[in-house]
């Protein structure tokens, strides 16, 4: 397997990282409010999983929802736009001076408006998911070989034959590649999301945890959310690797 | 009995004038080659015949129909081959007449075991050599329902034995389904063994310099190539090229 050939180097860094934790807060007796060490984290995320795995699903099911409502709006403003080349021009610039704000600041404008349900969860997590996807999916719109599209057009296909057969599967290697952003980010969307007033979820569980300084529990949650992300990363690359059969095994890369 | 007529047709990109009042016929079952120097038009004539332009002027008509800029009147090979990366051979042998809304999957199957493909049925075009790309081109025009074929240097990117073979089997398909074709190409030898005329275009900006009626017997020995006509021939229009370049 490639991964352990090429992943070993990394991973001796990380267990070198912790030894060094590990070993600082035994040698300084660092108090475990200020940094727990990983061997403590550990414990309590093995204990204290009673404690946290209803937020954890609780989290499961909104990055689930968040995403799924994410990248259906990025990827239909990507269609919509791209079928809409006047609208492009006038929209994308504002798409991209929308990243500009911070969705820390939107949050609780979001919370005066639509109060503390679902909604302004969902919101956040599309506006953090659907940025990337848009952008990669126009991308791969606009990559469309220009043999090929003159092919199709003087065979006779229609614009609407032309998108599904011919503009759709090009761009689609390049969907995948915003989804996989989009899939990390969306589990911090859920986080900030649930910072703004949930009854669960690893937001929440965060929250009490700092509040009533069980800094093990708050690296807990650190830890869950990177698992949690990586964990949604390898389910879209699973199905890029089920839907994207074209592309040559080995390298990657096509060969013409 | 004409398939296709250009009349006088002119066309320019911007400042850069391509085509100047270039004519030309082929006529229905006939296989016409158009020699020309490089940048002279060719790919950019078989763009407007086939509609992704119109000319600035002139007429093309098809059977007696007036096709400037309508798309879908011809089946064209591209200079490269253009697959579909995502689609296996045969969804690619398939797709010219999918657009159009007509399939055969027999006989798709049928021409892909005669281009000596048997087997590759599923595979997808990362998985071909380049001869195998451009048969697989080749045979998605052949199977596209329109009655004008036109080539685009189909075979430049080949190696000297692959290319023969391939002039052969698109020789003996053609014979078999005789369609008017019209062949871009760089090779004059090639020109002389596939077709009935050739066209020799000028530099640009371009118009039709000479015609030659190829004389050849059908269907074409490969034996001919090494003939003293075929020499003769093959000096006669390399003689007009030159002055041209
Ligand atoms: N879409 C286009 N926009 C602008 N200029 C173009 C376009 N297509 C072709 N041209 C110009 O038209 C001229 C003829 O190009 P064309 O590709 O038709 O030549 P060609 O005879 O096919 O050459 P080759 O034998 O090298 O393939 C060139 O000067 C080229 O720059
Ligand atoms: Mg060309």
């Amino acid at each position: 397997m490639n991964i352990w050939h090429k992943g070993w180097r990394p991973v001796l860094v990380l267990i070198l990282l912790f030894v060094v934790w590990e070993v600082s807060c035994r040698l300084f007796e660092i108090p475990r409010w200020l940094l727990p060490s990983p061997s403590q984290i550990v414990l309590e995320g093995a204990e204290g999983w009673s404690n946290y795995y209803h937020h954890l699903t609780a989290t499961i099911g909104l990055t689930i929802l968040g995403f799924l409502i994410g990248a259906s709006v990025g990827i239909a403003v990507a269609v919509g736009l791209h079928l809409l080349p006047r609208l492009r021009e006038a929209v994308y610039p504002i798409i991209i001076l929308s990243q500009n704000v911070p969705i820390i600041v939107l949050a609780p404008l979001l919370v005066i408006w639509f109060g503390f349900g679902i909604l302004p969860k969902i919101i956040v997590i599309t506006l953090v998911c659907f940025f990337p996807i848009t952008v990669a999916t126009l991308d791969g719109f606009k990559q469309t070989s220009s043999e090929l599209s003159h092919y199709m057009k003087m065979a006779g296909a229609s614009k609407g034959q032309i998108f599904w057969k011919l503009e759709w599967p090009y761009a689609l290697p390049s969907i995948f590649s915003g989804l996989k952003i989009s899939a990390t980010y969306s589990v911090m969307g859920a986080v900030i999301s649930e910072w703004l007033g949930a009854k669960e979820g690893i937001g929440v569980y965060m929250t009490l945890a700092s509040s009533s300084f069980r800094t093990d529990r708050v690296f807990v949650a650190i830890f869950l959310i990177m698992i949690l992300s990586l964990v949604f990363f390898t389910l879209i690359v699973s199905l890029e690797r089920m839907i994207v059969k074209w592309k040559p095994k080995g390298d990657g890369k096509g060969r013409d | 009995m004409t398939k296709l007529l250009i009349e006088n047709i002119s066309k320019s990109f911007g400042e850069n004038q391509v085509l100047d009042q270039l004519s030309l016929r082929v006529k229905e079952a006939e296989f016409v080659s158009i020699l020309g120097p490089s940048g002279s038009g060719k790919s950019t004539l078989f763009q407007l015949i086939g509609g992704l332009y119109s000319p600035d002027s002139g007429a093309i008509s098809l059977d007696g129909k007036r096709i400037n800029g309508k798309t879908g009147s011809i089946s064209y090979t591209p200079q490269s081959p253009s697959l579909l990366p995502w689609r296996t051979v045969l969804g690619n042998i398939l797709l010219g007449g999918e657009i159009v809304g007509e399939t055969d999957h027999a006989l798709a199957l049928q021409m892909i075991d005669k281009a000596g493909l048997k087997g590759y049925e599923n595979a997808y075009p990362y998985e071909l050599s380049g001869g195998m790309k451009q048969r697989v081109a080749f045979i998605r025009s052949l199977l596209s329902p329109q009655s004008l074929i036109c080539l685009d240097e189909p075979f430049s990117a080949l190696d000297e034995f692959t290319r023969l073979e391939m002039q052969n089997w698109l020789l003996s398909v053609w014979e078999e389904d005789k369609r008017a074709i019209m062949l871009v190409t760089h090779n004059i030898e090639e020109a002389l063994y596939l077709s009935d005329r050739i066209i020799v275009l000028s530099e640009k900006p371009t118009h039709v310099k000479k015609e030659f009626v190829v004389p050849f017997p059908r269907p074409r020995q490969a034996s001919i190539l090494l003939s003293e006509e075929f020499l003769n021939w093959k000096k006669k229009i390399y003689n007009e090229l030159r002055v041209i370049m």
